[in-house]
This record gives structure tokens, C-alpha cells and sequence, in this order.
């Protein structure tokens, strides 16, 4: 444990818990809006935004959140315009960004090396004024998604009805483009701006395997998020490798895990079916000998109907009666 | 019906709209009264501009003409408390949000931001929920509830707002005969209150006994009172759709069986 009391690890773990939890955070609006890929294409723009400032000398976090929340906000003015459905034009923007960015860098005699450190992170270089650049820019993004979850999350899943109550739909589309961009620019130095969007999805995945509610989802996302980050930091250390790639590696490795998990609970919560004929069968028929008891979590699909439930066995379905179960 | 007095404004007018949507006139000089407390039924044959003319009064597709809602131009209509709206369901993009959160959703227009919920606020979503029969569904995905379920989810996401004029696209699309009741009875009571409805339908059905009165748009307009929409339907007294009606006003095959549809700019692009 002798890795606590480096400061450059403490640094370097803080940087990656602020990731970790701020982009599932705003990652769970782009699933839900299915734009689970806008981040990889923010990452692409951010790049833009570090060649500019190695050629003016300037510093390049600011220079690229500066790059990216202008970029994502032309993005969000196409999409409202319905001119970018073709995704084409995102494209040309993307790639623009990330072949501009390479070229500026290369302008100022910066070869791809000085690059890939945004590119694929690198925490362990992390020094205090990056730290709380990060830390302030990651405060802002989750008081704002945590603060503003209900509208924004109307705003996502039905906007002609949060249209319709009065919310600014245009300001809070921006919003949430507005944050992606932020927290993808913030997590380059941890994650790197190529991965970044794999914990601003993956992590997202996992909760919604696990857990019930958007609400709930978000939250849980953030704690793999926060799971992911820290640990594949600690390994890294450990592995002598590049954060960035074991943090998305493990963020993997939980969404596998939560596979099986997410079959056995959609057994249980399978919805139950209401049968709109409530008529109950003229015979009297009883099932064969069955000495299994249907409940609520027995697995076998539960169907309502004339008051009662039914439960679908085998292609039957069978009705509780007394000691025995009825053909229904 | 109730005679209003004449200082009060109508929950909903609109004079001369035009809606012209991708360079096609939808909505075609539609002038409209619905005075508060009223019931009324918008009704038209697929393609006849109803759910744009909502969409228009809504205030989400732009629009030639006045609309105001209670007395007040809806360009500078702030009131938006007031309206509970249903949008056609199947457009909503929810794969984790429970049935409470949608309903939820409905407070918004109520709320501060960065404000958690008031307990008026939870009141009012569990009475909502309780209103269309989904108490104990409140916690379910809405995803994994059925069709009609998710209909009722919409309607008590409407009911949440607390609004006294309601608007309602095509309830009654695709939803089981228990819902239609449960519906029937929900707006019974929504009336009873005096809260105004407007809704697009394309039959009154379970709510034959309750609509005031129904305004009935072909091709656009809005038609006299006594129009009889379903003139063209030849013999059959039920009105499910004829897509081939438009094929057949559009290819001038048989137009013998169209005359009673005003027949002007038949595109075969007609946006329901």
C-alpha cells in the first residue's frame, strides 16, 4: 500500500474517481437519447482543442473543454435543425477535429508522442493546478445533471411534452451536449480522450442490468463508474501499464459479470399479462398431478385475467383452486 | 351544455391557422372555439391534420394565424401549469424510467429546478397513479408494461400537472377494452371537476357519451357542424382505416366512390 503516500498517486486517484463518477453521470442522458457514440465524437473534437494550444503555447485543458462545448453546441444546433440526421456531417466534424488537431500539434513540433498522453491518458502525470481544474469542472457537471435529473431527463425522453409544461427544451438539449463536452475534455488526462466514452456508456449498461429506474440507474453507474476508475488505477500501478485501458478493461469486465445477474431479475420482474376476456372455462378440468406451487417469483409467467392470476406452465395455464391447480 | 358567461375567455381559440409542415399545408385556415368546461372531440380521417392542429395549439409546430389559450397569445402564454398534455405514444424514448418517474415528469412545469420533489408534489403523483389504476405499477419499467398500461402511464402524467385544460392525441389508439373504460371514467370525472378537454380521436367511442361536441377536419379544414365524416365510407358503420380512399382520389381510378370528400391537392403525403 505504499502507493497512499505518493502524491502523484493520490492525484492520480482523485482524477480518476472525478472521471469515474462524472461520466456514466452525464453518459446516462446520451444512452437514454441513444447517442451513446456523441462522446468518442467529442473526444475527437477535443483533440482539435490540444494542438491548438500546443501551437499558441496556451494550456490545453481549457483550450480543449473551450473547443468542445463550442463543437458540441454546433452539433446539438444541427441535430435541432434536422440537418444532421445523416450522421455524415458529424462525421466530417469528428474526423475534422481529430486529423486538425494532430496537424496543429505537428505544426508546433509536436510529435504523436506529446499527443497520446491525451489521447490515452496519463494519470500518473496529473500535477495540482490539472487537479483542480478537474475537480472544479467535475463539481460543476454533477451539481448541474443531479441537480437539474428530472428536467433533463424529460427534455430527453419526451420533448413535445417538456414542450408542453413549459421547460426550455433548447436550453437543456445544449445543457446536456454542453456537459458531455466537459467531462469528456476533463477526462483526458485520466482515461484519455479515445476511451473516454467507454465509461461514459459502458458503466451505464451495467447499472441498467442491475437496477430498476433511471434515477436509480444513474446513481448506480456512477458507483462502476467509481469502482472501474479507482481500481484499474491501483492496477495499473501495480501491471506498470496505462490506466486508461485497464479502467475501461474492468469497466468490461463488470458489465460481463452483470449479465447473468440482469437474466435472473428479468424473470422475476416479467410484467404480468392482463387477459382481457374474463371468462373462465365452461369444464371443470384439472391439471395433471403437479407438485410444483406457483407464486409471484416462481418464474413461470404470471397472466391476469376474470380477477385471479394464471400462471403459464408448459403452454397451459394454470389457476390456483384449493389444493389443486384448474386448466384455464 | 352549460351556457358560459361571456367574461370568461375560451380555454382554447384559434382563428385562420395554417400550418404548413416541409412546404405541405396541413392545417388550412382552422378557426375553433372550445369554451372552459367543455368537452370536445377533434375528428378527421387519417392524413386530416388533427394531431398537427394539436400540435399547433400546443404551441410545437409554428403556425400562420391566432391561437390564444385562456384569452392569452400563445406566443406570450407562460401558463403552461394549465395544460395537461397526452402526446401519441410510441415517440417516447424511456428504456430504464419507471412508470412513477414518467408520471412524475408531469410536476415539472410546477417545480423549481434543483428543487427535490414537495410533498404536494408526491401527493399528486400518486393520486394521478391511483386514477388510472397503476398504484401498485408504479414502480415497473414502463418499457415492460403493455401497451394500454403505458397509455394510462400518459394519461396520469397529464393528470399530474394539475391542469385544467387537457389535451389528448389519439388516447384510445391501439389500447385494450379495460383501459377505454378506465379512460371513459377518468375523463367523466375530469369533467365533473369542470377541467376542459380537447381530444384527437379517430372514433369517439368509450367516450361517445361524454364529448359536448366533436370538430371534424377533412383534407385540412374544419368542416361545418353536421359534416358527416364518415359519408364516404360507404356501408360500413364502423370507421378503422381506408388507406386506399387516398390511393384512389390520387389515381383517379374509381373516383366515383370519393364524392363526398373535398378532394383539393390530394398529395398521397398527407401527415396525420
Amino acid at each position: 500500500m505504499e502507493w497512499l503516500s505518493l502524491a502523484f498517486m493520490q492525484r492520480a486517484l482523485l482524477a480518476a474517481l472525478i472521471t469515474g463518477v462524472t461520466a456514466p453521470a452525464i453518459g446516462t442522458f446520451l444512452v437514454q437519447r441513444r447517442l451513446s457514440l456523441l462522446g468518442d465524437g467529442l473526444g475527437h473534437l477535443a483533440v482539435a482543442g490540444v494542438g491548438l494550444a500546443f501551437l499558441t503555447g496556451t494550456a490545453p485543458l481549457p483550450m480543449a473543454v473551450a473547443i468542445c462545448v463550442l463543437g458540441s453546441i454546433g452539433i446539438e444546433m444541427l441535430r435541432e435543425s434536422g440537418r444532421a440526421s445523416g450522421d455524415v456531417g458529424l462525421a466530417i466534424l469528428f474526423y475534422g477535429g481529430l486529423s486538425g488537431g494532430l496537424l496543429l500539434a505537428g505544426l508546433a513540433g509536436q510529435g504523436a508522442g506529446t499527443l497520446s498522453g491525451y489521447l490515452f491518458g496519463s494519470l500518473l502525470t496529473v500535477n495540482a493546478t490539472d487537479l483542480w481544474v478537474i475537480a472544479g469542472l467535475g463539481l460543476v457537471v454533477l451539481v448541474v445533471t443531479l441537480g437539474l435529473l428530472p428536467q433533463l431527463f424529460t427534455v430527453s425522453a419526451d420533448e413535445p411534452f417538456a414542450r408542453s409544461i413549459g421547460l426550455p427544451a433548447r436550453f437543456l438539449n445544449i445543457l446536456v451536449v454542453t456537459l458531455a463536452a466537459i467531462t469528456v475534455t476533463v477526462s483526458m488526462r485520466t482515461v484519455g480522450l479515445l476511451l473516454v466514452s467507454a465509461l461514459m456508456v459502458v458503466p451505464v449498461a451495467t447499472a441498467n442490468h442491475i437496477v430498476i429506474g433511471f434515477r436509480t440507474g444513474l446513481i448506480a453507474s456512477m458507483g462502476f463508474g467509481a469502482v472501474a476508475a479507482l481500481s484499474g488505477t491501483i492496477g495499473s500501478y501495480y501491471l506498470n501499464t496505462a490506466p486508461g485501458s485497464l479502467i475501461v478493461v474492468i469497466a468490461i469486465g463488470l458489465f460481463a459479470l452483470s449479465w447473468p445477474v440482469s437474466k435472473v431479475l428479468q424473470r422475476r420482474q416479467r410484467p404480468i399479462i392482463e387477459v382481457a376476456d374474463a371468462v373462465e372455462p365452461a369444464t371443470h378440468e384439472l391439471t395433471e398431478a403437479h407438485p410444483h406451487v406457483h407464486s409471484e417469483n416462481c418464474g413461470h409467467l404470471p397472466v391476469q385475467h376474470a380477477g385471479h392470476v394464471d400462471y403459464v406452465h408448459d403452454g397451459h395455464r394454470h389457476a390456483a383452486h384449493g389444493d389443486h391447480y384448474d386448466e384455464h | 351544455m352549460l351556457v358560459t358567461p361571456v367574461a370568461v375567455a375560451p380555454a382554447v381559440s384559434a382563428s385562420a391557422v395554417d400550418v404548413v409542415l416541409n412546404g405541405i399545408p396541413i392545417v388550412r385556415g382552422a378557426s375553433l372555439a372550445i369554451a372552459q368546461g367543455e368537452m370536445v372531440a377533434i375528428l378527421g380521417n387519417n392524413g386530416s391534420g388533427k394531431t398537427t392542429l394539436m400540435r399547433a395549439l400546443m404551441g410545437l409546430v409554428p403556425h400562420r394565424g391566432d391561437i390564444e389559450l385562456f384569452g392569452t397569445e400563445l406566443g406570450q402564454f407562460r401558463d403552461w401549469g394549465r395544460v395537461g398534455y397526452v402526446p401519441q405514444r410510441g415517440n417516447i424514448l424511456v428504456q430504464q424510467a419507471t412508470a412513477r418517474e414518467v408520471v412524475a415528469s408531469g410536476r415539472l412545469g410546477r417545480r423549481r429546478a434543483f428543487m427535490p420533489e414537495s410533498a404536494s408534489d408526491k401527493a399528486a403523483i400518486a393520486e394521478a397513479l391511483m386514477e388510472v389504476g397503476l398504484a401498485d405499477r408504479g414502480r415497473y419499467p414502463f418499457v415492460r408494461l403493455s401497451g394500454g398500461q403505458q397509455q394510462r402511464v400518459l394519461i396520469a402524467r397529464a393528470l399530474a400537472t394539475g391542469a385544467d385544460l387537457m389535451a389528448w392525441d389519439e388516447p384510445l389508439a391501439g389500447v385494450d377494452r379495460n383501459t377505454q373504460d378506465l379512460l371513459a371514467g377518468v375523463a367523466a370525472r375530469l369533467k365533473e371537476r369542470g377541467t376542459t378537454i380537447v381530444m384527437v380521436l379517430h372514433e369517439l367511442g368509450c367516450f361517445r357519451d361524454l364529448i359536448d361536441r366533436s370538430i371534424i377536419l377533412a383534407d385540412g379544414r374544419v368542416m361545418p357542424p353536421g359534416y358527416d365524416l364518415h359519408a364516404s365510407d360507404h356501408l360500413h358503420d364502423h370507421d378503422h382505416d381506408h388507406p386506399e380512399h387516398d390511393h384512389r382520389a390520387v389515381h383517379g381510378g374509381h373516383e366515383v366512390e370519393e364524392h363526398e370528400r373535398p378532394r383539393t391537392h390530394h398529395t398521397g403525403l398527407e401527415v396525420g
